[in-house]
């Protein structure tokens, strides 16, 4: 359980590297991610950290909500959400976290809600093939059988149809921090993210690190194993 | 109030008004990306591009010089085609306006075209093929200069 940080895309583009690669990057702004509320054991059952994201004005807050804020000293935010943390570890009320909690080269989980594509075919919502253009076939785009007859004499649950598509939450994992930009209140981000442009996104550490670090080892063995019999054949 | 006006105003002549207004942060590393040394040069122009070809462990320059045919997109993304004819056969690259991956870009002459493209040149053979007339003295002054 560790810190995470809300963020808002604000779209993408490219960077150079050194060595002439352009690596097209998603940029997420950041700053300003306060906390505002600290979850305790003793008082709510568990510990967390609710962070508030993008500043609202006041009278636009209701009234409740607007109590919850001050409670706290912090100021209003459109984006509220927790983020499970040990309770040893809890920030002091009112702390401002932004692209500094998420050093370049950090690997990150980032989540956010797709694009809504509205109603579609099977085709374009679960990649069926379809059927045959031509040679007289009258059945282009169509899901096909749903079925058997008598037994079981039901559709499955869960069967591939047409409908609604995209608008849902999806998480991309282990995405580089390219840059972490302290000035500019933004986070560069190798590759793309869910969610159109000025849509909400939660960024957290890579959950499964331990995958990564474990491929990062075996390239490190394989270099390892390359570089030694060139060092043989020297002596 | 009335200066919020005029700076919405200025904004809307052209880009290079971006430091009157908040340069959003896109455009900010964008512009971070882009070269100061680069000559201006158009279509129709005759250029050459030194390029960092990597073999290996070494690093050398290849030169590809040619007939700049074409600009795409724009800021950072900016790229430019360059057509020659290399032992009788039409060669084409396009390289990123910005890319660290050239060196220097030499305007070796300067072209007079009535064309943002010059795709008509693919389908002219032989010396018609690299013909474009040349910029006269005058009309140099009063080219129109794109960096």
């Amino acid at each position: 359980m560790s810190l995470g940080i809300i963020g808002k895309k604000l779209g993408m583009t490219q960077i150079y590297l050194e060595d002439g690669e352009a690596l097209p990057v998603t940029v997420i702004q950041v700053a300003g991610n306060q906390v505002v509320q600290l979850k305790r054991k003793e008082t709510d059952g568990y510990s967390a950290v609710q962070l508030g994201f993008n500043d609202k004005k006041e009278s636009r807050v209701t009234k409740p909500l607007l109590g919850h804020f001050k409670k706290h000293g912090a100021t209003p935010k459109y984006r509220l959400r927790e983020f499970r943390m040990d309770e040893d570890k809890l920030p002091e009320p009112g702390t401002v976290f932004g692209p500094e909690v998420f050093p370049p080269g950090t690997l990150v989980d980032i989540s956010g809600i797709t694009m809504g594509k509205g109603f579609q075919g099977v085709v374009r919502r679960y990649r069926f093939h379809g059927q045959p253009a031509t040679h007289g076939s009258m059945m282009h785009r169509r899901p096909g059988s749903i079925g058997c007859r008598s037994t079981p004499g039901l559709v499955f649950k869960n069967k591939k149809m047409p409908g609604r598509m995209g608008g849902d939450q999806r998480t991309i994992q282990n995405l580089e921090v390219v840059q972490s930009r302290a000035e500019d209140g933004v986070l560069v981000i190798k590759g793309s993210v869910p969610g159109a442009t000025n849509s909400y996104l939660i960024i957290r550490p890579a959950i499964k690190l331990g995958a990564v670090a474990k491929k990062a080892k075996q390239k490190q063995a394989a270099a390892a194993l390359a570089a030694a019999p060139k060092a043989k054949g020297k002596k | 109030m009335i200066f919020a006006k005029v700076l919405t105003r200025l904004s809307l002549v052209g880009r290079q008004f971006y430091t009157t207004r908040a340069m959003s942060i896109i455009t900010k590393i964008e512009h971070e990306q882009l070269r100061k040394n680069i000559p201006a040069f158009w279509v129709g122009d005759t250029v050459k591009v030194h390029t960092r070809v990597i073999e290996g462990e070494k690093e050398r320059i290849q030169i590809f010089a040619g007939i700049v045919i074409a600009y795409q997109g724009n800021s950072s993304n900016k790229a430019f085609t360059v057509r020659k004819i290399s032992y009788g056969e039409g060669v084409e690259r396009v390289f990123p306006m910005h890319t660290p991956r050239i060196a220097k870009i030499e305007v070796v002459k300067k072209g007079r075209v009535r064309r943002a493209r010059l795709h008509y040149l693919r389908d002219r053979v032989g010396r018609e093929a690299v013909n474009v007339n040349e910029v006269r003295k005058e009309q140099a002054a009063n080219q129109p200069v794109e960096a």
